[in-house]
């Protein structure tokens, strides 16, 4: 007798690059060492589960570079987000930001991004995976969250939840983020900055850095004008998420989702989660610039965004 | 104190500028103090050697709201005597030649014997100073000047579960396999990080430590693994 699938769940068929399950991430664990884990581009992440008319921070899957193959054994809704890439059901190309019908047996296949590098994948209700440490999320160096701490590979098997009839929904073109915006990444100045020169620091503010092929989930070391601080050893302090370490080498690493809790290298400050958002949506190869901006401007952007979001409105498409 | 900012929702307070127990008792204190308002406006704490970083929820606090706040907790710790000790925890290590790759090597270039410098691990109490590098690692410090070492030159690609360790002034157990270039003098059959047990670590920053030599008999009875 063959083995049946479970009732109601995807099936991977092929993971791509890096499928991990995520949810919005472990937060209030730093204190036993456990980093935040998910999703690299939360506002993608978000949509994707608005999309299926999910609860904020539902438990969904982020692609990096894409080629995932899934096959889904019940009816469900499902959405993608994020870098632009050829998706297809049962062949069929199919649109992203739309909330999609998905069939028992449809197979669902997302191509290599085009622009940017993580896409998210979200089903009504999310996926129901039992939490660890209040969450989720996927860190594989931790090997804590998702199913055993792993990567999805192929021949996972991902429960569904049950599924009822809702409206499709898609968001509109003007609200969706472009990949290729050349805006520089904001910085709030912090930490060990009064120990870079005003020469190094204005080199830094003024030059281009290109994301180096060591960019992952911990962090994206980017290359360019070196830049040094007048500290060669300091005790190891607590590192806080987009924080710029900068090794003696003077190559900037801007720490992400799964960074070590602590660490002990200078640091020019922290990039805004808005833009650590655009940063992990680049490739090797891409270049970027850096702004200096206050505290109370990142508070101010913030603010403002957060307004501006809430008045986005997903549309109908039945 | 000294308060500098070090990202959009995060303050980082310094107590000293190197270790001490006084400063780590006064880390210790703030993050307990700080802790209270977990979900309640702060979301995480991550105290160590002699900082504390504070991240903030900013819908509910600005720069100013949050700076006055830490103050404030400050003061009320300042005016309060008592200040909170950590526990005390008992660590066995079988520091036998199997178990310690790195403690011959480690003796000759101290200038010590073996033993020695078992005795001399085993004489100090450890503040546990930090807790990160991977889940349930604690910074344990600070190790007798006679035995510090630093790291290998080239590190290990798996350090064992378990293993204790030495780098410079600290001394550490390591709570899973992972890589690491510290020398390793023991093992230590105690889990130090247990996700499936609450708390799954049984020792938190500001405990104190202190390790005791047992037999191999002993080490494998304790669910050790060689």
């Amino acid at each position: 007798m063959s083995q049946q699938p479970q009732a109601s769940s995807m099936i991977i068929s092929n993971p791509g690059v890096l499928a991990l399950i995520q949810d919005i991430g472990r937060i209030g664990q730093h204190r036993i060492g456990l980093t935040v884990g998910g999703p690299m581009d939360p506002f993608s992440f978000h949509w994707a589960n608005h999309l299926c008319g999910n609860d904020e921070g539902a438990t969904a899957i982020e692609l990096s570079i894409g080629g995932f193959v899934s096959e889904f054994t019940q009816d469900t809704q499902i959405a993608l987000t994020g870098a632009v890439s050829d998706i297809k059901l049962n062949g069929k190309s199919v649109p992203m930001w739309h909330t999609l019908s998905v069939k028992a047996g449809d197979v669902l296949k997302v191509g290599f991004a085009s622009e940017g590098c993580r896409i998210y994948l979200a089903v009504q209700g999310g996926f129901p995976i039992t939490p660890q440490f209040g969450s989720t999320a996927t860190v594989v160096r931790e090997a804590i969250g998702g199913i055993n701490g792993h990567a999805l590979a192929k021949g996972s098997v991902i429960p569904l939840s049950t599924w009822q009839p809702r409206p499709n929904l898609m968001m509109p073109e003007m609200y969706r983020p472009s990949y290729q915006l050349k805006k520089p990444l904001r910085v709030v100045l912090g930490y060990q900055e009064a120990s870079f020169s005003d020469f190094d620091k204005a080199h830094f503010f003024s030059s281009d850095y290109t994301v180096s092929e060591r960019m992952d989930r911990m962090g994206y070391r980017l290359t360019g004008p070196m830049c040094r601080s007048s500290i060669s050893s300091m005790l190891s302090e607590g590192i806080c998420h987009g924080a710029i370490q900068l090794p003696p080498d003077g190559q900037p690493i801007v720490l992400l989702n799964d960074r070590q809790t602590i660490g002990g290298y200078p640091k020019m400050g922290a990039m805004i989660a808005r833009d650590t958002a655009r940063l992990a949506q680049m490739t090797q190869g891409k270049t970027v610039t850096f702004e200096a901006i206050t505290i109370q401007e990142a508070h101010a952007i913030n603010l403002l965004s957060r307004h501006h979001e809430s008045k986005i409105k997903l549309k109908s498409t039945d | 104190m000294r308060i500098e900012i070090a990202g959009e929702n995060a303050l980082i307070l310094y107590f000293s500028d190197k270790v001490s127990e006084e400063s780590s008792a006064k880390i210790q204190a703030m993050t307990q103090a700080l802790g209270t308002k977990m979900g309640d406006g702060i979301i995480d704490l991550v105290p160590s050697y002699a900082s504390l970083l504070v991240i903030y929820d900013d819908d509910r606090y600005d720069y100013y709201a949050m700076r006055q706040l830490i103050n404030t907790t400050a003061k009320q710790l300042d005016s309060q005597s008592s200040r909170s000790e950590g526990k005390l925890i008992t660590l066995p290590v079988y520091y036998g030649v199997e178990a310690a790759p790195d403690l011959e090597e480690l003796a000759q270039k101290a200038g010590l014997t073996t033993n020695e410098v078992i005795e001399i691990h085993q004489a100090q109490t450890y503040q546990a100073y930090a807790i990160g590098f991977a889940p349930g690692f604690a910074f344990l410090g600070e190790v007798d000047e006679r035995i510090a070492m630093p790291r290998k030159s080239t590190p290990r690609k798996a350090v064992p579960k378990g293993a204790v360790a030495i780098a410079d002034r600290q001394t550490a157990v390591y709570p899973s396999v992972s890589p690491g270039g510290w020398n390793l003098i023991g093992l230590c059959p105690v889990l130090m990080f247990d996700p499936e047990r609450t708390p799954c670590m049984p020792l938190e920053t500001g405990d104190k430590v202190k390790f005791q030599a047992i037999s191999k008999e002993e080490f494998l009875s304790m669910g050790g693994q060689l």
